[in-house]
This record gives C-alpha cells, sequence and structure tokens, in this order.
C-alpha cells in the first residue's frame, strides 16, 4: 500500500508551562511511522534518530544476541550502497553517527549540521527495508561482536555479576538474558537468523523518527514523507507480547567471586512495575524513592545512615529504571568499607530500609528532591539529544508522547503518601534477588612483570 | 564598573551551514579575564572554571593531595558541614562538579538564572574555605583507596599506569594522580591545606560562562566568587622526558582479552607541524569506524570491538598513544598489523583522496561541537588552556584545510617511529615476537 499524497495527522503539543518549555510535534505517517520533532534553533545542528519498537526482549528462543548483532549488521550495505559506505558518508558531512541496542528498542541515530537532514533520512529510509548482508561480512562481524562481549563482560566482574544476577530476577521473561546475548548463542547466529528479523521487524510501522535541533516542524514532515512515506507498512508484523513473569515465591541468592574484585559488595534486584501510558503514577513515586533512599550520599537516606553516621559503607545506592515495555527493577546496592562483612552490610542495608518504611519521608527532603526535578527540566533543556533519547526510549516502550510531556508534573505531584505505598509495594524479599561481589582467591590477576 | 576589553563577533563557517557564537573577552573590576556567551533562551548559567597546576603541584612524598583535596571541597565548607553543603546546594537546584587532573583542577558549575547570588556564594566556600574535617578526610580517603586498590585489579588501569610510569619516569605524570596507596594513607591535614593553597590560585585560572548572564553580571559575580584565592602558585614543574624505548611489556593477567596500550612520543600543540600531525592521526586510528587501524582490525579481521589512537597534548609533555583489546590468542597478531601500519604511515603518509576525505569530516565536524551551554563553556576554557586567540574557530578550518599530503609524508616520517613505538600488553598473549 503506496501512499502518494498522504494525508498526515498532525498534533501540535506546546505547552508554556516552564516544566516543558520545549517546543515538540508529533504525528504520524500512513504506513505508520510515528514523527516527533523537537525544535532548538540555538545552533544549526539536528539529531536524526529512528528507533524500532523491537530489541533483546524480542528475540526468538535460543537466538539471544539477534537484535544487536543486527544493529551492528545495518552498518553493512544496502542494494544501493557498499559496506561502511553509510558511516562514511556522514563522516563526509562533518557528521557522527552510532546506533544502540536495548531489551525494548534499537536505535539509529546520526549527528549532522541541520541542512543535512535530508541526506541522513535518504539513508535511514534506505536501510529500514534494502539490507544486503554478505556471508563472509556478517561472519567477522559476530568476531566483533564476540569481542565487543569479551570486552564489556568478560573483561568486567561487575558486568558478569548483572548478567548473573538479571537471569535471576526475571525467571520467564526474555529480559533474563543479556542484551549482547549469551556467548555461545551469539557464537551460532547465521546470516538467516539476521535477515529473518529484519524482515520481522524492520518496518515504518514499527519505528519511531525522532529530530531534534534546528529544524521546523513541517520540514521535518516535507522530509519524512519524501524518504519514509513510500515504505510501505509491514502488516505481518507479530504482535508485541512477550512471556510475563509467573507470582515470585521465594527469594534468590547468589555470591560470585572473580579474581578481579577489590572492593566486595552486595546488590538486591526488586522486580519493580514499569511506567505505563497513562499510568505513570507508581513509577513516579519510585523515582522519587529511589532518589530520597539513594541519590546524593551526603542527604539521601542509605548515605546518611550508612556512610556518614554508622560508617560501614563505602558506597551506598538506589537505582530504578523507570522506562521499560514490562516490568523492570528496583535496586539497592551496598560497598561495605574494609573490615565490615557483607552480612553486617546487608543487615544494616535492610535495617535502614525497615526504619525508613516505620519512619516515613522527611518532607524537607522530599521537597528538595522536588526541586531538583523541577530545575532538572531547565538543565535538560540544555541537550536536545538527551531529549530526543526520552521521546525515543519512551515511544519504544510504550508510553505516548503526552506522557512523556506529563512525566514532570506526574513526578511533581507525588507524596510522601505515594512513595510509602510505591516503597512498601516494592520492598518484597520474595521478589527478589540478592547477589554478594566477594573477591576468589586467585593470584593469577595479581600482576607482576615478565 | 566592567571593562570589556575586547570583543569579537565570531562567524564561525562551518560548511554546510551557518553556526554563529559570539564570544566576548571580558575583564572583572579585580582583574579578572573571562570568555563569556550569552545566552538567554534557557534560564541558566554554565560557568567552567579551570585551575592550571593541578597534580602537578603535588609534593614529592604527598602524591594524591590535590586528587584528595579536590574531593573534600564539597564535604564541608565555612559554617556548614557535608550534608548541610549538600541540601544547600539541592535547595538551590544547583551543581558543581569538581575534576582533579594531572594539569588542572576543572569546576563545572550551573545554576538557575532565579538564584545566581546564593549559588556563587555556595561554590565560593567550597572553592576558598574548605575545612577538612578529620571526619570527611577519613571517609573520602577510604574512597580514593579503594579506587586504588580496584585500579589495580582493571585490566585497562593496569596498562595505562604501567605505560606512563615507564614513559614518564621522574616526572609527576608517572604516577596517577590519585597518587599511590601508601602516599594517600599518609596524607596529613597539612598537606590538604598546602594543596589547596597551591591548586587553586588566580594566576593559572581560566574561566568561560556561557548561558543567561550579561557581562557586568559575570564581573561582578566572577570578583565574589574568585577573589579570595591565593594570586600564584609554586612553579609548575619541568617537561618531562619521554623515556620508553620500542618493544613490549607484558604484565600477566587473567582474562579472555589482552589489553594493549601502545604509543610514543608526540609533538606539542604549538608545533607548527601539529596540524599536519592531526590530520595523519584522524586516518591512521582517530576515533572513527574508517581509520586505517579500525578497518585493518575490525572490519576485516573482526579483532577487535574498537581501536583508537590519539595526539596526548599535556601541558609538560606529548604522546602519540593508542589502546586495543583483542583476543589473547591473537595479541601478537594486533601488534604486528599496528606496527605495520606504522611503518606505512611512516614510508608513504597518506593519499590525496584520505587528506580530502578527513579534512571534509574535521571541518564539518568542528562546528557541531558547539552545541550547548555547557559542552561550549568546556571547549572556551581548553582553548585559553592552549593559549588560542579567542578567533580562533573561526581559523581553525583553515589550518586543517591548509594541510598538504606533502605536509602529512614529511611529519609522518619524521614523527611516526618504529624505534620509539612501545606496547605494553596486560593479559595472556599469544604470538609475541619476543617479549621484554
Amino acid at each position: 500500500m503506496m501512499a502518494k499524497f498522504a494525508a498526515v495527522f498532525m498534533a501540535v503539543l506546546f505547552c508554556a508551562l516552564p516544566l516543558r518549555a520545549q517546543e515538540v510535534t508529533s504525528f504520524t505517517l500512513d504506513n505508520g511511522l510515528d514523527v516527533v520533532v523537537i525544535e532548538d534553533h540555538r545552533a544549526p545542528v539536528v539529531v536524526h534518530m529512528v528507533w524500532y519498537r523491537v530489541g533483546a526482549a524480542d528475540e526468538p528462543p535460543g537466538k539471544s544476541g539477534i537484535a544487536h548483532f543486527l544493529e551492528h549488521l545495518m552498518f553493512k550495505g544496502t542494494e544501493t550502497r557498499a559496506s561502511g559506505e553509510f558511516s562514511a558518508t556522514v563522516e563526509a558531512q562533518g557528521g557522527r553517527d552510532n546506533a544502540f541496542t536495548s531489551w525494548d528498542y534499537t536505535g539509529y541515530f546520526q549527528r549532522v549540521a541541520a541542512d543535512r537532514l535530508d541526506l541522513m533520512m535518504e539513508m535511514e529510509a534506505d536501510r529500514m527495508v534494502n539490507l544486503r548482508l554478505p556471508e563472509a561480512e556478517v561472519l567477522t562481524e559476530r568476531d566483533v561482536v564476540l569481542e565487543e562481549r569479551n570486552q564489556v563482560v568478560e573483561g568486567s566482574p561487575g558486568a558478569i555479576f548483572r548478567e548473573i544476577q538479571r537471569a535471576a530476577l526475571f525467571m520467564n521473561h526474555p529480559y533474563r538474558a543479556p542484551i549482547i546475548g549469551w556467548r555461545d548463542e551469539i557464537a551460532a547466529l547465521t546470516p538467516e537468523d539476521a535477515v529473518a528479523f529484519y524482515d520481522a521487524h524492520y518496518a515504518p510501522n514499527n519505528a519511531i523518527l525522532v529530530v531534534a535541533g534546528a529544524v521546523e516542524p513541517e520540514d521535518v514532515r516535507e522530509l519524512a514523507q519524501a524518504h519514509y512515506g513510500p515504505i510501505p507498512a509491514n502488516a505481518a508484523l507479530p504482535p508485541r507480547t512477550r512471556p510475563q513473569e509467573p507470582v515470585h515465591r521465594a527469594e534468590r541468592r547468589f555470591t560470585y567471586a572473580d579474581a578481579r574484585v577489590s572492593e566486595p559488595y552486595v546488590s538486591r534486584s526488586y522486580l519493580a512495575p514499569n511506567r505505563r501510558s497513562r499510568a505513570q503514577e507508581e513509577a513516579a513515586a519510585l523515582t522519587v524513592l529511589a532518589e530520597l533512599l539513594g541519590g546524593n550520599p551526603a542527604t539521601s537516606v542509605l548515605g546518611q545512615a550508612l556512610q556518614f553516621q554508622e560508617q560501614v559503607a563505602l558506597f551506598t545506592g538506589a537505582s530504578y529504571m523507570s522506562v521499560a515495555l514490562d516490568p523492570s527493577s528496583f535496586d539497592l546496592v551496598i560497598a561495605p568499607l574494609p573490615g565490615v562483612s557483607l552480612q553486617e552490610a546487608e543487615d544494616a542495608m535492610d535495617r535502614v530500609i525497615a526504619d525508613f518504611l516505620r519512619d516515613g519521608v522527611d518532607p524537607a527532603q522530599l521537597e528538595r528532591v522536588k526541586t531538583r526535578i523541577r530545575a532538572s527540566e531547565i538543565y535538560a533543556r540544555d541537550n536536545v539529544q538527551g531529549l530526543a533519547q526520552r521521546y525515543g526510549e519512551g515511544l519504544a516502550s510504550g508510553l505516548a508522547v503526552e506522557d512523556v510531556q506529563g512525566w514532570p508534573e506526574v513526578l511533581q505531584a507525588v507524596s510522601a503518601d505515594d512513595v510509602m505505598a510505591a516503597a512498601r509495594a516494592v520492598f518484597n524479599r520474595d521478589r527478589a534477588v540478592t547477589g554478594w561481589m566477594v573477591q576468589a582467591e586467585d593470584a593469577e590477576a595479581e600482576g607482576g612483570e615478565e | 564598573m566592567l571593562r570589556i576589553l575586547s570583543f569579537v563577533a565570531t562567524l564561525l563557517i562551518a560548511l554546510p551551514a551557518q553556526a554563529q557564537i559570539d564570544i566576548r573577552e571580558v575583564e572583572s573590576p579585580g582583574g579578572i579575564t573571562a570568555w563569556l556567551v550569552e545566552e538567554h533562551s534557557i534560564p541558566f548559567v554554565a560557568l567552567e572554571l579551570r585551575f592550571g597546576g593541578g597534580a602537578n603541584v603535588d609534593e614529592e612524598g604527598a602524591r594524591g593531595a590535590v586528587n584528595l583535596m579536590t574531593g573534600l571541597l564539597e564535604e564541608g565548607a565555612g559554617d556548614l558541614d557535608a550534608a548541610g553543603f549538600a541540601i544547600a546546594a539541592e535547595e538551590l537546584a544547583a551543581s558543581f562538579r569538581f575534576s582533579p587532573g594531572h594539569d588542572a583542577v576543572s569546576v563545572s558549575a550551573r545554576f538557575l538564572t532565579e538564584n545566581p547570588d546564593e549559588a556563587v556564594a555556595l561554590l565560593r566556600l567550597a572553592l576558598v574555605e574548605p575545612r577538612f574535617d578529620p571526619e570527611a578526610v577519613e571517609r573520602v580517603r577510604g574512597q580514593v583507596l579503594a579506587g586504588i586498590r580496584s585500579d589495580r585489579v582493571r585490566a585497562t588501569a593496569i596498562a595505562a599506569q604501567e605505560f606512563n610510569a615507564r614513559a614518564f619516569e621522574g616526572h609527576p605524570y608517572a604516577a596517577p594522580i590519585e597518587g599511590t596507596e601508601e602516599s594517600v594513607a599518609a596524607l596529613t591535614r597539612e598537606d590538604l591545606l598546602r594543596a589547596h593553597e597551591w591548586a587553586l590560585t588566580r594566576d593559572r585560572l581560566h574561566v568561560a560562562a556561557v548561558g543567561d548572564i550579561t557581562a557586568e553580571e559575570l564581573g561582578d559575580l566572577l570578583d565574589r566568587l574568585l577573589g579570595d584565592l591565593p594570586a600564584s602558585a609554586p612553579p609548575a614543574p619541568g617537561e618531562a622526558e619521554f623515556s620508553l624505548a620500542a618493544g613490549e611489556t607484558v604484565i600477566p593477567f587473567g582474562a579472555p582479552q589482552s589489553v594493549i596500550v601502545f604509543g610514543q612520543p608526540g609533538l606539542d600543540f604549538d608545533d607548527p607541524d601539529y596540524f599536519a600531525a592531526f590530520v595523519m592521526n584522524e586516518v591512521l586510528g582517530g576515533g572513527r569506524f574508517s581509520t586505517r587501524l579500525m578497518r585493518e582490525l575490525r572490519e576485516t579481521r573482526g579483532l577487535t570491538y574498537g581501536v583508537g589512537t590519539a595526539l596526548i597534548s599535556r601541558d609538560h609533555a606529548n604522546a602519540l598513544m593508542g589502546q586495543v583489546s583483542v583476543p589473547n590468542a591473537r595479541a601478537g597478531e594486533a601488534v604486528e598489523l599496528i606496527r605495520q601500519e606504522w611503518a606505512r604511515m611512516a614510508e608513504q603518509g597518506i593519499t590525496a583522496e584520505e587528506l580530502e576525505r578527513t579534512q571534509t569530516f574535521l571541518t564539518g565536524a568542528y562546528p557541531l561541537r558547539f552545541d550547548g551551554n555547557a559542552n561550549i563553556a568546556q571547549i572556551l576554557v581548553s582553548m585559553q588552556a592552549e593559549g588560542m586567540p579567542i578567533d580562533y574557530p573561526n581559523t581553525r578550518n583553515e589550518r586543517v584545510m591548509a594541510v598538504t599530503v606533502e605536509d602529512v609524508q614529511r611529519v609522518a616520517a619524521e614523527l611516526l617511529s618504529l624505534d620509539r613505538l612501545h606496547f605494553v600488553i596486560v593479559g595472556q598473549p599469544e604470538g609475541l615476537a619476543a617479549a621484554e
């Protein structure tokens, strides 16, 4: 179905509130491509991003890593462009390009002078449907990915630890597999696997175009229509339903020992709800909770108690991943000072959490967190690529433009009671994995010259 | 009263688009010079301070003093303890980052237009009246020691430290700015007070501000912020001699990959051949997908996720350095490939087509860097630290375009030397011809 003269639905969501002063326009092409335009006219620069609503959690069983592998292969040739020509062309414009893969999305972006947007769209639209993958190039690139895994996972005890923790937290959901894939499964990926995944998921009706910078929405609409508009929608796009978590009935625990660990730590990961469209309140409360518990060490609940008062911890932290298509995780971490055992550290952390659940939120601290969130919206406007990221990952993770725009206000509306209700719900050890990172007794990594 | 020394309307002739940025040099009533870009569309200011000196002012027996001192600036100042300071910053929604380096201590501040006076008063406390309370000193010392211990079991850190220790033997550059476990454990409050007095002075200070502020407001603000700092610092250390010879140093380490840090002497930014060397490095290994090293090691052989080289231009030393992680079994092959590319570049230089492609990229990419108040403030401070004139952005692309194939050929032949190229390899490398 070709839409030569598409009628384009256009919604301008501009609000002069200080919370969301940047001008954001969104519309959808007839073939289903969602488009978001963020204007920032300070510099004649544009960021052009295409986000696909497919990531590591959408991979077929046994094919972990295929989403990320395909992301690498997208820089090979198309029917009309040679391998490597894409990046070479961006460079020839003085631009930078790269790509990224997560559990819920795969994204491609270029940062170029604003008057080169046309060419970027032409090339990105081309590789949306015309990718060509010679076998020899695929196999060499697979070696590159294996070395990437060696560098970023095998070379980092913390990354190995997180892989174990995630695989234990998600008992059934594909979030359990690492984005880059399990080593043996990466090594077995074929060109056919890549083509099958590409054909199934890369289509305009499974993509979001985000253009941010010195552009006019009307110009973006015309260019998008010219380049992406002619690509037909994929009517056979698979529904995005993944296996969900069963009821978690018992805490899981593990210990990982590695010779390359100097500072042991305890990390606890709880299953936690994600932001959902028109239902972001609980996620907002959890976002505030993470800030209250583990934001600035000098003022946060964990930092104040364990680094400053009791002085048992070198480091404490709390983090929460709010943007995800399916329920995600809320994490706590404590690295004890030398001489304090991991058991003592874990007990201390749990005691502070129990005290917090009993005593509640310090109203002054909540007020300061909100002040910072309000200001962070002003500071965020200095980084248009960061704003583009928000819309891209949000829309690829089940949110609408209105949800992304409304998020700062949802955060401002969080009350102390909301925070406590969210905390009581999330801090359930039956739905958690606790890991201990310890130093292995192994002299191999001790060093010394030959 | 504010005296405006000069006003330069800088037109960046970005090849495709035109980026216009007005950089003004202003001098405060108290005599502090700053570069300013007024940008009133977002209600905040990015302020960047660079205090020259850095860890180079550490005394021989007190390595790590400047690093620890910098880590303590926010941990209690004036009448505020660490928590009090953090609460005050949160209430203002201001943020301060203090970054120690070999050559400088950098301060990056952001504050809202609605409360600049309060934010600057708070930052002044940290810079001028840090308390160095014993409890805070011990807490931050513990964090620094943990970082040093974790670097001892991190292959990339081991490789870089070994390289620096051997390349710059006898100079402060030989040691990490954090110091050693022994030196940090021995640091006294007096060491910290001296580091503070020597590392944060007005004579080696560079300042840039970008955002919602006028020249007059900035001058007034700078006098309040910095007027009480000491005027001068002790003399800088001498030049560091690059003392590594060709060869390979292997440090056994248990991991599937070998981390390889390699390098040789470089050249100074002031050197008339700098831009030719810069263009040459872009072609050789400058960090993009299309460099020769990326093509040989990654695209053709799948040996690595990434390889890059860079001209390192520090205040007292220069080097051309690179890094790559490869499978242990193919470490020898990688080292040999890097040597081959080194030799090929030294003998043949680059082609006219490579020169044109690189010039197009560099000149097109340059204006794209001036994106965002915080980014621009950092660029402006770096320009000042390198001694560039305020109209440098106008001339920079001309300098890149002036480089010829012959320039690169000559500079490559003079600079690149297999007789000086040293490899530090951390891992269990196989296939090395002859390890030292």
